[in-house]
């Protein structure tokens, strides 16, 4: 509560200690900073907006019929479901993998940390376009999968291309390459989990993987959600080069070829970013969510009613209370208006 | 306590009768890290259901004993035993074969170790905390696991901070918090490192009750402290370290009546 300086008089009158104002004037009065260049330059942001928006609806070149036709066609909305579909699929791989990764790298076998490094080398390490495309070429090199002891005959054969479809290659070539970037985030928030939880942990007789995963990964959830809701986003976007595998049903390549029989290629763009905002939208919401719920019993969650009470104690004078008023005998309530 | 190590004076004190194994037995215990050597050949036993203290300066190596007793730390040299148990080793003739790290999270489970910094669960309420390693570990059913945790919380105090996270508890508290988790898993023995050194001065006594109750109650402890009116009172055995060798060990009032050696002199003018 740094923002809120207390501007009454009696507090106000400089360096001399005012013991004896203070207790002739009453209580102490504490009056909230106001922040009167905010309002203003909200005012002029909304009136540029409201400008931006009324000439938009007006312009031709948008071509808002079209959008609205558009919208819910049904390739486009099955497009859009295939863009989801790829960004689900991919991220729920990469964020597996990524922590197969990161917990490789922290452990102290060898092997499995020059394993994960050399993953990370070669993964972050190229383009994830070059990436895509190599997995394209996948059935070109590999023309039929076998699986058996090598150097024998296989128990299994399959065709490279019957096995893969275009999907499945763009799903493995977008996980692979994000698990790398997951690896490094899962990684950070391993080790931002005190020493002393995993001590305490073993000292309780918890197995290494019990210990992982009961104390230390939920520990670390809250530092590697919002790094994570960024990549899911990020890969929400990243789904518009799976037409390097190729795969062509995905909602921006979908929109772009639209347009290339309509010719008309600026409303497509609009009806892509549409959808591609109302997913962005969805997933934030579940970020809230998601953060919320691990960020259980750490110091900035707010205390409950019955966990009030020990405020006066002084154990939790760092916390705010819920109405965000300095823990004054009277603060004025009425200043959090600019909030 | 009977001191066997060759390095201090014989200040013996009554030893335990022979039939009945210690809880805790070092023999000649080493430990280095790198070139440091913390540990240098440390003998001692504790008896069942005694308390020994453990002090001395900073670096002499308290901490590190404790953490070699439940194996948190791998000795260089010499055995340590647990109610007769090699600790993290089996012994087959002359050699010792390190245990599978199951085995080892199972020695451990029959000891409790208190920190200095609580080290409680931040993600997990009072009560959560004290039922994890049950449940988890011990596998016990969830509604007995949590009867006897509400037990145990009652026992240090807490029976209106069963719910609360350890953010919204004061220091004293965390650390009961954090005694009735590792009783909770039926320790034979409970090791304590520094347990009142993070709390503020007014909330050492209440760690310290709840700590002499569970003294009373015939556990078998290991207490590294500063708190020499502890000792004192609620110890059988006190043990002084310094550069990482038990300097002077035997019966609290009279160590710190009477010191025999010059840096246990030292450090108690210090402390006391
Ligand atoms: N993991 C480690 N790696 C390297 N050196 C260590 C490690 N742990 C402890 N040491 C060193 O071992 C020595 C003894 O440490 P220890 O923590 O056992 O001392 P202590 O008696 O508990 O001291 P304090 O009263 O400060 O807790 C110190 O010199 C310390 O630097
Ligand atoms: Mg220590």
């Amino acid at each position: 509560m740094t923002d809120s300086r207390p501007q009454a008089k009696p507090l106000a009158t400089g360096s001399s200690p005012s013991l004896e104002a203070s207790a002739s004037s009453g209580p102490i009065r504490a009056v909230k900073l106001k922040h009167p260049w905010r309002n203003v330059i909200a005012v002029v942001i909304i009136i540029f907006a409201v400008l931006f928006v009324l000439d938009a609806s007006q312009r031709t070149a948008y071509d808002w019929p079209s959008v609205g036709k558009y919208i819910f066609d049904r390739r486009v909305s099955e497009a859009a479901l295939n863009t989801l579909q790829l960004t689900v699929y991919s991220m729920i791989i990469a964020v597996t993998l990524g922590i197969i990764l990161a917990v490789m790298r922290l452990s102290p076998n060898p092997v499995f940390k020059s394993v994960a490094w050399f993953y990370l080398w070669v993964f972050r390490g190229t383009p994830v376009y070059v990436q895509l495309v190599f997995w394209g070429l996948l059935a070109i090199i590999y023309q039929s999968i076998d699986i058996g002891i090598p150097f024998m005959q296989p128990w299994a054969s399959f065709q490279t291309t019957a096995a893969l479809n275009t999907f499945t290659l763009a799903v493995i070539g977008l996980a692979l390459n994000e698990a790398a970037y997951m690896a490094e985030i899962v990684r950070a928030g391993l080790m931002a989990v005190d020493r002393g939880q995993e001590e305490a942990a073993t000292a309780l007789g918890m197995t290494w993987f019990q210990t992982m995963q009961r104390v230390v990964i939920p520990q670390s959830m809250r530092v590697i959600i919002p790094p994570t809701g960024n990549e899911v986003i990020s890969m929400l976007k990243t789904t518009s080069l799976v037409t390097a595998v190729p795969y062509s049903f995905d909602l921006y390549t979908r929109t772009r070829d639209i347009s290339a029989e309509t010719f008309n290629p600026i409303p497509m763009l609009l009806v892509a970013s549409i959808w591609y905002l109302f997913f962005t939208s969805i997933l934030m919401v579940g970020q809230y969510f998601l953060e919320k719920r691990f960020a259980r019993g750490v110091g900035d969650r707010k205390p409950e009613k019955s966990e009030k009470v020990s405020l006066a104690t002084g154990v939790l004078s760092t916390v705010p209370d819920s109405t965000g008023a300095l823990p004054l005998p009277i603060a004025d309530k009425n200043g959090g208006d600019s909030r | 306590m009977s001191d066997v190590s060759a390095a201090s004076p014989a200040t013996s004190v009554a030893a335990t009768s022979a039939a009945v194994p210690p809880m805790v037995l070092a023999e000649q215990v080493s430990k280095s890290f790198g070139s440091n050597e913390v540990l240098k050949s440390i003998s001692l036993s504790v008896a069942k259901g005694e308390v020994m203290c453990l002090v001395g300066p900073s670096g002499s190596g308290k901490s590190t004993f404790l953490r070699c007793i439940n194996h948190l730390e791998v000795v260089n040299g010499g055995r340590l035993f647990v109610d007769g148990e090699l600790v993290g080793y089996t012994q087959k003739g002359d050699t010792l074969y390190e245990l599978q790290p199951k085995q080892a999270a199972a020695q451990r489970r029959e000891i409790g170790m208190v920190f200095q910094k609580f080290n409680l669960f931040p993600h997990m309420t009072a009560l959560e905390n004290v039922i994890e390693a049950p449940i988890h570990v011990k596998k016990q059913p969830k509604a007995l696991a949590i009867a006897r945790g509400k037990e145990l919380l009652d026992r240090v105090g807490l029976t209106d901070r069963m719910g609360h996270y350890p953010a919204h508890l004061s220091g004293g508290q965390q650390q009961r918090v954090a005694i009735a988790r590792a009783l909770a898993m039926d320790p034979k023995l409970m090791l304590f490192d520094e347990p009142t050194s993070a709390l503020d001065p007014e909330l050492v006594g209440e760690v310290l009750d709840v700590m002499k109750g569970l003294a009373q109650s015939g556990m078998t402890m290991i207490v590294v402290t500063h708190e020499m009116g502890f000792a004192r009172e609620v110890a059988d055995s006190l043990v002084f370290m310094d550069g990482g060798v038990v300097v002077e060990t035997g019966v609290p009032r009279e160590i710190i009546a009477n010191p025999q050696h010059a840096r246990t002199k030292a450090f108690l003018s210090k402390v006391l």
